[in-house]
């Protein structure tokens, strides 16, 4: 079966007012006692995650609930995603604190959001994706997905503890072809052939990390560094490898996507973004689905958006700055029309995750997806009340349909929250004043 | 000796010991960066996607194709090629690092490269051929090793070659394994500086010659060394003036010279910038993907005329009338340009002189700067005046403040048609003011260049106002904001440290004695940009270790 996700079904399920089912049925033998998911041969299926940014957060005053808890009314800039309102956490009121550090806008708050430190520099190191897929990325051909929807490969917002950001996929089809191109196992298939190929590259690799003790020796400490971060990029290449030379479990939510069409031109547009978007929601739901990766990184564009709306010669960014506040409306109109639009885009890819079943579940309910923007209040560029949301349950571990203001407090209670339910082992997250100890416990389930 | 990070006891050590070993013994020190901050940095170099293109050209031929994306690079004090000495290698770059090997090998040793590139014939086709393999791989790894491979290197890619062809009952397939495994390696993809006791000043330290060789090529050809100039790093010519001399006058009167000035301008000027960049072709229709390629191509060409052909001053490039142009780019600039020996050849390239006064003439009225420098739909004097001050003149433009209440600035019930207007408020804004009073004069002199690059002379049916004052300097228009940076002294002290900082990964101090001296010789030159690159190419400013540390005992 040749399952397609594109955008238009999306949004005919959507407005259909009913939940888009996709995958195949499955038999009760594939589901444990706790109807956990089950890999058709019975291994459990591990956790999965992943973030979505999008750039200068949301209008002051139109997202925030008036109401905390389990019954708050979700606000205007969140109607999008009224339908999943119980299979989110809506939190507001965090802040990143700078304690005395150059606050480089659209930059520093995701630093201290992302990676719980902030520097006043350029440095970026160990992204909140990365500590987790330690934890539950192994042994998947991928260890993330990033892309990035506005064209910009340095959009990404994923960074390991010993290298600097990940570059992002920014070409759908790029992506299709290397997930589902020509190196691509179906798990669900009958038979399966190592390619030869892949098992003298393989092993060909492995004389390139011999070169690791004598190149080592002769460096000093920060060479040495970036040398160990190349050789763990070596081995997650050679891990790579070693995973399509095995015969993938089969997995019956699994089924391969359908080529996207040509690449649109590069474009400034919003809406072409966003209609890549909804592509690569569907071709990562496929590659969760599939078992190729159990991370991903989506960004909508960088934090200083030079995204636009047909016929407007200015961008996001620009509006945020120079639109007038609407006497009438009580916010900025333009700006309005960009988050509305991402809230909407946000919305299709939790549609996406919570339309494919795997067991008693569907796959937004065993993972979870964390969005996250650059500033709180984006006409002031302000570090603080941040929106941030959280989907999904990681199979029951997090308590979701609640709004949790907690004003002042460090953004980093979010990241120290999400780790340790992702099940990473940690009890305090943080530097400086965004150091800290005391995770959202009313999620924990 | 300034700088030194290691301790009395293990300098000393140190000192003594490659004193006596120097002779016998290579390098068991490396240095790491001369400049602030001096602390443990990186020395190590990330090969650009620019060099890595021009490496393979040279090594293998122009011939071979190379497609795919490279990881994108990090600018760092004005230049990539700083940047490049933090840079590492992720999972996703090293997984298209591979990508891009496995494409290149393969083409290397397919049926229309092989003859040509490999210099032997195998026993069999079908089997491995040791022999033959070491042959060609000894070659080819000198040039991307950039120094001879180690016994242990090339029997460790012969056994690779071997296992390969057997395994694929395919010689060639076997080759092209082990030229894959070359290119992904971190002796291509990193170039080292190692360090090595001065044979010539006892207790000193100096690059070992490979890496000066290294140093030397990437910055007067982006590219890898030849086999003249690593056979002079072998034979140690390289470490007497007269051989460095030699190979420095050798390379600068050498066509792949041009590879160097073109690389180093698409630096300095952000050309990487252009990969995100696009118009709405709403607005601008003429803008299309061939003129953003060719307005690149357009400023490479002017610089390359101008410096090496013609060996002109540095400075007359902001005022130079002379240009090549497309038609698609006249189209642009409304120029009318006459093809006398028009054959239908789409993309011809013909010189053009613009009239005396023209606005239009020198570098930064170049589609290349003032449509880079704006975002989709409409211009930013601010964007083009803090390019300006940072790429052209290294003057650093703080970044805007955060939690900035913008009421101020907002005025709903004006309607501002010109640029000028919307950026006048700022300026009115002390919070505000400080930076935009140093960016947005200059960007306002060459509003007169719509976001495309178009000339225009109305904005939203207002007159476009190009009259601003640059410290203190009235200016009217791009033709006076060229000619005051013509005669900015921070132009030709930017390019030249800038030329430095690409060759060395690092800025000169500006103390720095020998760098005074390599400043006047450049003014004494009439600022000609080659003359500099020798200077800098023969001096030893440019090859010093300063801050030494020990590597490990264990190095080799």
């Amino acid at each position: 079966m040749d399952l397609k996700i594109d955008r238009r079904q999306v949004l005919r399920g959507m407005m259909a007012g009913s939940a888009v089912t996709v995958g195949l049925p499955i038999l009760d033998c594939q589901l444990n006692a706790n109807g956990d998911a089950f890999a058709a041969t019975g291994a459990r299926i591990p956790p999965r995650f992943g973030t979505w940014f999008w750039g200068l957060g949301l209008n002051e005053g139109e997202w925030q609930p008036k109401q905390t808890g389990t019954n708050y009314e979700l606000s205007r800039q969140l109607v999008a995603l009224k339908r999943h309102q119980k299979k989110m956490v809506l939190f507001s009121g965090g802040q990143v604190f700078l304690d005395g550090a150059a606050n480089n806008t659209h930059f520093t708050g995701v630093q201290g959001l992302m990676t719980g430190k902030v520097t006043g520099s350029a440095e970026y190191f160990g992204s909140i994706d990365t500590l987790v897929a330690d934890v539950v990325g192994n042994g998947t051909r991928f260890r993330s997905i990033d892309v990035s929807c506005d064209g910009d490969p340095k959009a990404c917002w994923s960074a390991r503890k010993d290298s600097g950001k990940q570059p992002a996929e920014v070409s759908p089809i790029a992506l299709y072809t290397r997930i589902f191109g020509p190196e691509y196992q179906d798990p669900n298939a009958a038979d399966f052939k190592p390619d030869p190929g892949v098992m003298v590259r393989r092993s060909a690799l492995s004389a390139v990390s011999e070169e690791r003790a004598s190149l080592m020796g002769k460096l000093g400490a920060a060479d040495k560094a970036k040398l160990d971060s190349y050789f763990t990029s070596l081995r997650a290449l050679e891990q790579k490898l070693e995973i399509q030379l095995q015969k993938p479990e089969p997995l019956q939510a699994c089924t391969k996507p359908s080529k996207p069409k040509e690449d649109e031109q590069l474009s400034t547009l919003a809406t072409v973004a966003m209609e890549r978007h909804d592509v690569f929601a569907g071709l990562i739901a496929h590659a969760l689905a599939c078992g190729q990766t159990r991370v991903f990184n989506l960004s909508i564009t960088q934090g200083m958006s030079g995204l636009r709306k047909e016929g407007e010669p200015s961008s996001h960014h620009t509006y945020t700055h120079e639109e007038p506040i609407d006497s009438t409306a009580g916010y900025q109109i333009k700006c309005d029309w960009f988050s509305m639009l991402y809230m909407q885009g946000l919305a299709n890819f939790v549609t996406i995750l919570d339309s494919i079943q795997e067991g008693d579940r569907t796959m937004l309910d065993r993972m979870m997806m964390f969005a996250f923007t650059d500033h709180g209040a984006p006409r002031l560029h302000s570090l603080r009340n941040y929106p941030i949301m959280l989907f999904g349950s990681v199979d029951g571990r997090m308590k979701t349909g609640m709004h949790i203001a907690s004003p002042g407090d460090a953004v980093t209670r979010v990241g120290l929250t999400v780790q340790q339910v992702m099940g990473v082992s940690v009890s305090a997250w943080g530097v400086g004043s965004n150091r800290v100890t005391n995770p959202y416990s009313e999620v924990f389930a | 000796m300034k700088n030194v990070r290691v301790s009395l006891r293990r300098g000393l050590i140190a000192a003594v010991s490659l004193v006596s070993l120097a002779a016998a013994t290579p390098a068991i020190v490396v240095w790491a960066a001369d400049t602030a901050p001096a602390a443990d940095e990186p020395t190590s170099v990330r090969l650009s996607p620019s060099q890595f293109r021009q490496t393979i050209a040279d090594v293998f031929g122009t011939g071979i194709v190379i497609s795919g994306r490279f990881e994108p690079e990090v600018r760092e004090q004005g230049l990539l090629a700083v940047g490049a000495r933090k840079a590492s290698i992720t999972d996703m770059g090293l997984e298209r690092y591979d990508e891009l090997a496995r494409n290149i090998a393969a083409q290397v040793v397919d049926e229309r490269n092989r003859v040509t590139l490999i210099p032997c014939k195998p026993k069999s086709a079908t089997a491995a051929d040791d022999a033959c393999a070491r042959t060609f791989l000894a070659s080819a790894g000198k040039l991307l090793y950039r120094r001879s491979l180690n016994d242990g290197e090339l029997a460790a890619l012969v056994k690779v070659a071997g296992d390969s062809a057997n395994g694929l009952k395919d010689f060639y397939a076997g080759v092209g394994t082990s030229v894959a495994n070359m290119l992904v390696s971190p002796n291509f993809l990193f170039r080292y500086k190692f360090v090595e006791a001065d044979a010539d000043n006892a207790g000193k330290f100096r690059l070992d010659s490979f890496s000066k060789a290294q140093a030397l090529s990437y910055l007067l050809w982006n590219s890898t060394p030849d086999a003249m100039l690593i056979d002079a790093a072998e034979s140690g010519k390289l470490h007497t003036k007269a051989g460095l001399q030699f190979q420095v006058d050798r390379m600068l009167s050498s066509p792949r010279v041009e590879g160097g000035i073109r690389a180093f301008f698409s630096d300095m000027l952000g050309f990487s910038d252009f990969e995100v960049l696009s118009k709405d072709p709403m607005f601008f229709p003429r803008y299309t993907i061939r003129v953003k390629e060719e307005s690149q191509e357009q400023t490479l060409r002017t610089i390359v005329d101008h410096i090496v052909k013609r060996q002109g001053d540095y400075r007359d490039l902001f005022t130079t009338p002379n240009t090549f142009l497309t038609r698609a780019l006249a189209s642009l600039y409304a120029v009318p340009l006459v093809e006398t020996t028009d054959n239908g050849q789409p993309m011809r390239w013909i010189p053009y002189t613009y009239p005396e006064g023209d606005p239009r003439a020198g570098i930064l009225a170049h589609a290349s700067f003032v449509a880079l420098h704006s975002p989709a739909g409409r211009t930013s004097p601010t964007g083009r005046g803090k390019a300006l001050r940072e790429n052209i003149l290294c003057q650093a433009v703080p970044a805007p403040p955060g939690n900035v209440d913008f009421s101020a600035v907002e005025q709903a019930s004006r309607e501002l048609s010109t640029a000028r207007e919307r950026l006048a408020a700022h300026a009115t804004q002390p919070m505000c003011a400080g930076c935009h009073k140093i960016t947005d004069p200059m960007g306002l002199a060459l509003e007169n260049f719509d976001s495309s690059g178009g000339y225009r002379t109305t904005e939203n049916g207002a007159q476009i106002d190009t009259n601003v004052e640059v410290s203190g300097v009235k200016i009217s228009g791009a033709a006076g904001l060229a000619k005051a940076i013509h005669g900015d002294p921070a132009a030709v002290s930017c390019v030249a440290k800038r030329i430095f900082a690409f060759g060395a990964g690092r800025l000169p101090l500006a103390t720095d004695v020998e760098w005074n001296r390599i400043e006047k010789a450049f003014a004494s030159s009439k600022y000609n940009v080659l003359s500099l690159m020798r200077e800098i190419a023969l001096s030893d400013l440019f090859y010093r270790p300063q801050n030494i540390q020990l590597a490990s005992a264990s190095g080799k």
